[in-house]
């Protein structure tokens, strides 16, 4: 994982919405930022809606620390982020709902980055990227930079139904085909694989250039925990993106609690929030 | 010059305990959080006589205009509070309060003689939020424990000593009467009110300890009452805090006879909210409108 980073501007800032279309049930909802440097693949902003961020009974209250899935230079100065949203509650449903023109509050980039697989084993050559769900946001900025750099991998994305393939544009473009280093699978069988993502990873891991491969994945705490044992058992490391229940993103709250192997506890927003397999003791939903 | 116990402040909005990690906020922020320091004091998280790891997650739960926490006062314990965070805390821009909690009267002796002893401490919040093993009370809800503690304390250091109020308590200006009477130089109010909730998901309680203690403006009419209820029986200056998150708010407990207010989660939503406070607060505070700042609310 990777502690340097760009300082992050002091303090919140209103960015305004660009953009905010359809993503496979999903919304990439597109923020230019004028002032912030260009994030890492792995670091995450705390977002709140400036106008009726509490709008349901009081809520939102808090920002959300959502991954920042894709970064442009924005015409006119700065950087567009995109954000990959599923609408699951008062502040990701009212982020969904954000308009064009809209001000958003920001804070970020927030948290340290993924690691390229020479820096995390050096014999790596290659990257195997497994992403579930709405998880699949920051493994979409890393396979873009991983693209950039010639370093080969692998993408598997894992994915509920058709209505729930959010975010698959981001890896494949908007025209549907799939690109032939991405693979899927869904649970209904309607695209892919009928299965699990974990179903696809399993054979790579056990096969001959499996010594090679660096995992780096991001979705469900069910299926990270999965990969987090199946690595720890083929002896392949892995980089783990996590989410924990967040309210400041800068270690203020100590609310992202994820215990250590042997005891005492990290905090995610400083600490991650990509955490490689062998700092986590079990990647679990009472912290996720 | 706002002033809190003979320190001078540079503006009345300082931090609550355990709200901010001025660490932390400089190695994501960089020194622009050194060169634009958003309270006029910096409060330390409290430091207890030995380690803490804190409390199993789930720790944080999102409430109607504020939020649940159980952190259980993570920290280094005394030691490595003193040999790791002091040294970087001492290169704040602002007058450092350090805020310590013990279970015995020989523990806060032993943890307020060598933090006070430390030049760079200019104040001692004294966290009462807990028990005293050997009575089994939590100090913070009885006066005449924290009277007693407060006696057992004057005398180990002429720094000013703070003494930090539970809410939850029926008559908080008797606990506070205690702690003047002990010889406290000053009263913090509040800390979080206990509450809990479910988790619709599992129908179980949605913080890993079963309670925490909310905060957030959810509470701010508790913490105005409790203000003026204290205000009215001692002389101590008293520092107000309760859901502040804007120069009206803060405005609202100095016009109730707080002397200082303090931010906590409100710096969550706004990592510089101390500076916006001070900023918006001096603005309403014009010389032109000094004289009637409790009309000025809305």
């Amino acid at each position: 994982m990777s502690a340097e980073r760009p300082s992050a501007p002091f303090g919140r800032r209103l960015c305004e919405v660009a953009a905010n279309r359809d993503s496979g049930g999903y919304r990439v909802v597109s923020l230019v930022d004028r002032e912030g440097p260009e994030p890492a693949p792995g670091q995450f902003y705390m977002l709140a809606a400036a106008e009726g961020w509490d709008s349901r009974d009081g809520r939102a209250f808090l920002p959300r620390a959502i991954s920042v899935a894709d970064v442009d230079p924005a015409a006119g100065g700065g950087v567009r982020l995109d954000f990959l949203l599923d609408a699951v509650g008062p502040g990701t449903g009212r982020l969904c709902a954000a308009e064009p023109g809209e001000g958003v509050w920001i804070t970020g980039p927030l948290g340290n980055s993924f690691d390229p697989p020479r820096e995390v084993s050096p014999a790596a050559a290659g990257a195997v990227l497994v992403g579930g769900g709405v998880g699949v946001a920051p493994l979409a900025l890393l396979r873009r930079r991983f693209s950039e750099r010639a370093v080969p991998h692998r993408v598997l994305l894992g994915f509920r139904d058709r209505t729930h393939t959010g975010g698959l544009d981001l890896f494949c473009g908007s025209s549907g085909a799939l690109c032939p280093e991405v693979r899927l699978a869904t649970e209904d069988g309607h695209a892919g694989h009928q299965g699990r993502v974990t179903d696809l990873l399993l054979p790579i891991l056990a096969g001959d250039d499996a010594a090679s491969a660096v995992v780096y994945a991001c979705g469900p705490p069910a299926m990270l925990e999965a990969i987090r044992a199946l690595c720890a058992e083929h002896g392949i490391p892995c980089e783990l993106a996590l989410e924990s229940p967040m309210a400041c993103g800068f270690g203020a709250c100590f609310g992202c609690a994820v215990p250590k192997p042997g005891g005492g506890y990290l905090r995610l927003c400083v600490d991650g929030p990509v955490l490689g397999g062998e700092q986590v003791e079990e990647v679990s939903h009472a912290y996720a | 010059m706002p002033e809190l116990c003979g320190i001078e402040l540079e503006h009345p909005v300082i931090n609550a305990s355990g709200t901010y990690d001025a660490i932390a906020a400089r190695a994501v922020f960089g020194d622009a959080l050194l060169e634009d320091f958003p309270f006029g004091a910096f409060v330390s998280k409290t430091i207890t006589p030995e380690p803490r790891a804190g409390n199993a997650p789930r720790r944080i739960w999102e409430t109607p205009s504020g939020m649940l926490n159980s952190i259980g006062l993570p920290n280094k314990g005394l030691d490595g509070f003193l040999a790791e965070d002091l040294p970087q805390l001492r290169e704040l821009p602002v007058p450092l309060i350090v805020s310590i909690m013990a279970t015995t009267r020989q523990d806060f002796v032993r943890c307020v003689e060598r933090v006070a002893r430390r030049a760079e401490v200019a104040a001692i919040e004294l966290n009462v939020s807990c028990p005293n093993v050997h009575s089994g009370l939590i100090v913070g809800e009885n006066p005449s424990e924290t009277e007693a503690l407060l006696a057992t304390l004057r005398p180990v250091t002429e720094k000013p000593l703070i003494v930090k109020l539970t809410p939850n308590v029926a008559d908080p200006a008797a606990v506070a009467a205690g702690g003047e009477r002990g010889g406290a130089d000053a009263i913090s109010l509040i800390n979080t009110l206990k509450g809990t909730a479910v988790d619709p998901a599992t129908g179980e309680p949605a913080l890993g300890n079963g309670y925490g203690g909310l905060s957030g403006p959810a509470v701010r009419p508790v913490a105005l009452e409790q203000v003026r209820a204290v205000r009215a029986a001692v002389d101590l200056p008293i520092v107000g805090m309760g859901g502040i998150s804007s120069g009206a708010d803060a405005a609202e407990f100095l016009a109730l006879g707080a002397s200082v207010v303090a931010v906590g989660t409100e710096s969550f939503r706004d990592p510089r909210a101390g500076a916006r406070i001070a900023a918006e607060l001096e603005s309403m505070l014009r010389p032109e409108r000094l004289t009637t700042p409790a009309l000025d609310l809305d």
